[in-house]
């Protein structure tokens, strides 16, 4: 039952030799033989690799090298971060047998580590989407209700670990990725501040908003993985400069005087009710435990919605043009008459049909004429919305909301209705536009599903919102597992 | 209807930087193996981002530096947007709003008359500079198929060793008003930029490309007519008759009651003529937005101050040193001045030998002449600066006579050898000893009764036959000033 178990619970096994790498490795991969046909969180498994790195690992021990925290701990990686030699395909038909030259940013790190991969997850195609269902492959389910999705788009990141799959893993979110298939899977799910984590490798959705972080099942292996993974890259222009901090320095338990606002649009119309109710047991929580907590707003909020489906579909409109079947990825295998042609058809056939409409979108609200009312229109929107952050900033630690208005919804019920699926990101779309860091965490069940708890921090200040999120882990100690082989 | 033409030029320049534009790629892919200078971020891989070098914008903002530019403090990158095969992206990184360099000028000297009429020995025309922005080169199609352009091509094949190679876009006002105004600014621009050594500048390897934005208006008026673009201009002498020839075309149109359409024309150089490639209809809308994956930059004021100190001697300022300096006419610092290699070649033949008026009449004249015939540029002529001072050298001495030089110099030319070794081994050393001379002199006089009485009989004639007899059996290689001495002291 090793795949139950937390990276650092396991990591004081590998260092007492109470385990093996290997035999955590087998562990896992039985886990995942057992349950995948079920939950299909993976798109490609890479056991024979894993099975290598987890020798290396015993070997360390065995020589009595040192071994960093996540030596040996198998890792999950969404399908959108490059890996040398391995298939990344962003569950897209257009990139279906794409295997890249190079490892991204990220992942390199983790490998430096020593971690082993255990495979490459399933996700809506190239990041869109908020249920895993706009993957060309096949839906994933949630390990809590099979009939149900893990969320998006790095659903099959959440249901693996929710599952035992893996012990951690890396998502990536663009306007809440990471932090609603968290929420929907009952883990803890985290989006740093922008640039803290090099996006190189990371397939681009929306540059200015796509931020790597880790998916882990509880607060102190998300602060280990953020130290593995942050950094300046300079291969990243936009990475940020920042002085190294050890994050598990956050791990204490403790939030008196926390100043903890509570944004009142986030809050209001469009939340179901017991997802609100359980948010506000955990605020009457956090207060228990020492915590000031108030209502706050934050006044522009309501139009980040609207402002990120102008700009990220805009940026993707540009981003995924390469994708145009000259150099790699697939081609139209009809006949055609000239290059516009091809273009048009393989672009057609590769791509499904949500990447299609966001295309559209974005490349029409940056058209000529168009683009001030629209994508200009909608910058300026952003810098309200960080205004309104740094001011609430000015008087509160940390703002809490729920992370998704609703618990997991039913496979299929929002596929036909692209706009409902677009609310489900009403709560963390914000926390991209403004940049700042944000986490979820797991704060009950409601109808056996999970609830997930949104913590936002200043920009670079991870630190904070560890700590309340810590503390608050320790007080409402998460103790359910998906009763997929029973509790 | 008397019309006035109204162009303005669009010229890209690929930097010689070490590395690309956004990447470590070696940028010196000229003559490459195909897709052997490429890695993840020119090639547009997947996930991977670019890194600005920080090289080309320092070249950038030299260039605005030179060409009296203002130089932006805060400046930043966009992207263009439009599906090409020779662009791994599907976008271009160029500068949309913010380009590195806004404003400036540059004051071409035109010979000849004015269009407008004015002073005969020519006029001075300001041509104004728009921007000058930075932005990442193409790759490059191959099309397979007898035509080799992409029409009817088989299939064509990319190399994308020059793409992300750093480019410059110099954008001018519509300042220009004849193909020899084009031609003279865009030959003066090239001249300043290899000065500034930020590019090889080499029209035909595709490192200085030239478009022109062409209209008619009735003279006197001031309202723009409507332009073609005119692409496709791979060297002066194509710009000059490209544009003659779009003139032309658009004056006969207006002339005959037709309108110009706006629209983008290739020239063809082998038919003489511009063809239509597209039409303002099918023009891209490029759907320019700010590059989210770099961050925009502050161009400090100390940066720029210690830019524009460090920038190296430019044309005009040269020209002014070497009338100073070397006491050179207008004229000859003109022409010396007139690209930076025969700048440099002449200065370092003058390094070595003080009359540089010699030195210049050899590069204006033989030197000028061999390159021309043979399309050469003077950097690559096989007489160097040292070969040729030794020549001058040689004359000065006397060993050799200045028509004996001339031919001397040919060799040296087409075979590199020193003038030395060319003099040695065709046996063309001058015969300068006074008594070798006199008796050369004393037996064509001795053959030669009839023409001594001639002489004496006054006809002078007679004494430029005897000079011709003696150089004819001396096969010339007799010093000339000596065979005049001698035979006249002989004869009198
Ligand atoms: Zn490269």
């Amino acid at each position: 039952m090793l795949h139950k178990l937390t990276a650092h619970e396991l990591h004081e096994k590998l260092i007492s030799k109470e385990t093996s790498a290997v035999e955590l490795c087998k562990d896992v991969f039985e886990r995942i033989k057992a349950v995948e046909s079920k939950v299909k969180a993976y798109i490609s498994l890479t056991e024979e690799k894993a099975l290598f790195t987890a020798n290396k690992v015993d070997e360390k021990v065995k020589s009595s090298e040192n071994l960093s925290p996540l030596a040996g701990i198998p890792t999950a990686i969404k399908d959108n971060m490059c890996t040398k030699g391995v298939k990344t395909t962003c569950a897209s038909k257009i990139l279906k047998n794409f295997v890249p030259v190079y490892s991204s940013t990220a992942v390199e790190k983790l490998f430096n580590e020593n971690i082993v991969m255990t495979g490459k997850t399933n996700m809506d195609e190239f990041a869109m989407g908020s249920s895993t269902e706009n993957s060309s492959f096949w839906p994933t389910s949630n390990p809590w209700d099979l009939r149900t999705v893990p969320g998006g788009s790095s659903g099959g990141s959440a249901a693996a670990v929710a599952a035992d799959e893996a012990i951690f893993a890396l998502g990536s979110d663009t306007g809440g990725s990471i932090r609603q298939p968290a929420s929907l899977c009952g883990v803890v799910g985290m989006k740093p501040t922008y640039g803290l984590v090099s996006r190189y490798g990371l397939v681009a959705f929306a540059s200015s908003l796509d931020q790597i972080g880790p998916i882990t099942k509880d607060v102190t292996d998300c602060a280990l993985v953020l130290n593995a993974i942050c950094g300046k890259d300079p291969m990243d222009s936009t990475s940020l400069n920042t002085k190294t901090l050890d994050y598990t320095e956050a791990l204490v338990n403790d939030v008196k005087g926390l100043k903890v606002g509570v944004p009142k649009e986030f809050m209001g119309e469009g939340i179901d009710l017991k997802v609100k109710k359980m948010v506000e047991d955990a605020l009457m929580l956090f207060e228990k435990m020492g915590a000031i907590v108030e209502e706050t707003s934050l006044s522009h909020v309501d139009y980040a919605l609207s402002a990120y489906y102008l700009i990220a579909p805009a940026e993707a409109s540009s981003n995924l043009a390469r994708f145009d079947g000259v150099r790699y990825g697939y081609r139209t295998r009809q006949k055609v008459e000239d290059m516009i042609e091809m273009y048009s058809k393989t672009r057609a056939e590769g791509f499904g049909s949500e990447v299609k409409r966001r295309i559209m979108l974005g490349a029409y609200a940056l058209s000529a004429g168009y683009y001030e009312a629209y994508y200009g229109q909608a910058q300026k929107v952003r810098t309200l919305i960080i205004e309104d952050f740094n001011k609430a900033f000015e008087k509160y630690d940390v703002l809490v909301s729920p992370t998704s208005p609703t618990v997991a919804f039913k496979i299929g019920e929002k596929v036909e209705d692209p706009l409902k699926m677009y609310m489900s990101d009403v709560c963390t779309i914000p926390a991209n536009l403004a940049g700042i860091p944000a986490i979820s965490i797991p704060c009950g069940l409601t109808d056996g599903l999970p609830v997930g708890l949104q913590i936002m921090g200043k920009a670079l200040d991870e630190i904070t919102i560890l700590r309340a999120a810590y503390a608050f882990e320790q007080e409402f100690w998460f103790k359910e597992k998906p009763a997929l082989f029973g509790r | 209807m008397n019309y006035e033409a109204v162009i303005g030029l669009e010229i890209h320049v690929e930097l010689n930087t070490e590395s690309k534009m956004f990447c470590g790629c070696s940028a010196r892919v000229f003559g490459e193996k195909p897709n052997t200078h490429t890695c993840p971020v020119c090639l547009g891989m997947p996930g991977s981002l670019p890194v600005v070098n920080e090289k080309a914008i320092e070249c950038t903002a030299k260039i605005g530096l030179a060409l009296n530019s203002k130089i932006a403090s805060f400046t930043k990158f966009d992207r263009k947007n439009y599906f090409y095969p020779d662009m791994p992206k599907d976008y271009q990184i160029s500068q949309y709003d913010l380009p590195i360099c806004e404003g400036g000028c540059v004051d071409v000297e035109i010979a000849g008359l004015a269009p407008e009429g004015s002073d005969p020995r020519g006029y001075v025309r300001r041509v104004g500079i728009t921007r000058v922005h930075l932005e990442e080169d193409t790759g490059k199609l191959i099309h397979i198929g007898e035509s080799g352009r992409i029409g009817g091509a088989e299939y064509s094949l990319v190399d994308f060793n020059r793409a992300g190679v750093p480019l410059v876009e110099i954008v001018t006002e519509p300042d220009i008003r004849t193909p020899d105004e084009a031609k003279a600014f865009v030959q003066k621009l090239k001249n300043i930029i290899e000065h500034l050594g930020v590019s090889d500048c080499d029209m035909e390897k595709g490192f200085f490309r030239c478009d022109a934005n062409v209209s008619l208006r009735p003279l006197g008026t001031e309202e723009l007519g409507t332009k073609s673009e005119v692409k496709n201009m791979n060297s002066f002498r194509a710009i000059q008759r490209a544009l003659a020839y779009e003139i032309e075309r658009q004056g006969e149109l207006l002339g005959a009651g037709e309108r110009v359409i706006q629209e983008t024309r290739h020239w063809d150089a082998a038919k003489n003529v511009t063809m239509s490639l597209r039409s303002k209809e099918e023009a891209h809308d490029y759907r320019y937005f700010p590059e989210p994956d770099l961050v925009p930059m502050e161009l400090s004021r100390n940066w720029v101050e210690e830019l524009k100190a460090s920038l190296p001697e430019l044309p005009n300022a040269r020209k002014k040193r070497f009338i100073e300096d070397y006491g050179l006419t207008l004229y000859d610092a003109e022409f010396l001045t007139s690209s930076k290699t025969v700048g440099d070649y002449f200065e370092e033949c003058a390094k070595d030998y003080p009359d540089v008026k010699k030195i210049s009449n050899w590069i204006m004249g033989e030197l000028t002449m061999h390159l021309n015939a043979v399309n050469l540029k003077i950097d690559e002529s096989a007489v160097t600066p040292r070969h040729l001072v030794q020549l001058i050298k040689l004359i000065d001495e006397g060993a050799i006579s200045g028509k004996m030089a001339k031919d001397i110099f040919k060799e040296m030319f087409e075979t590199g050898k020193l003038p030395g070794i060319i003099i040695e081994e065709k046996g063309l050393v001058q015969i300068s000893n006074e008594k070798e001379i006199d008796k050369i002199v004393d037996m064509v006089l001795e053959e030669n009764q009839k023409a001594i009485e001639e002489y004496r009989s006054g006809k002078d004639r007679a004494f430029g036959f005897l000079i011709g007899q003696i150089m004819r059996l001396t096969k010339g290689r007799a010093n000339p000033q000596l065979v005049n001495d001698v035979l006249r002291k002989k004869l009198s």
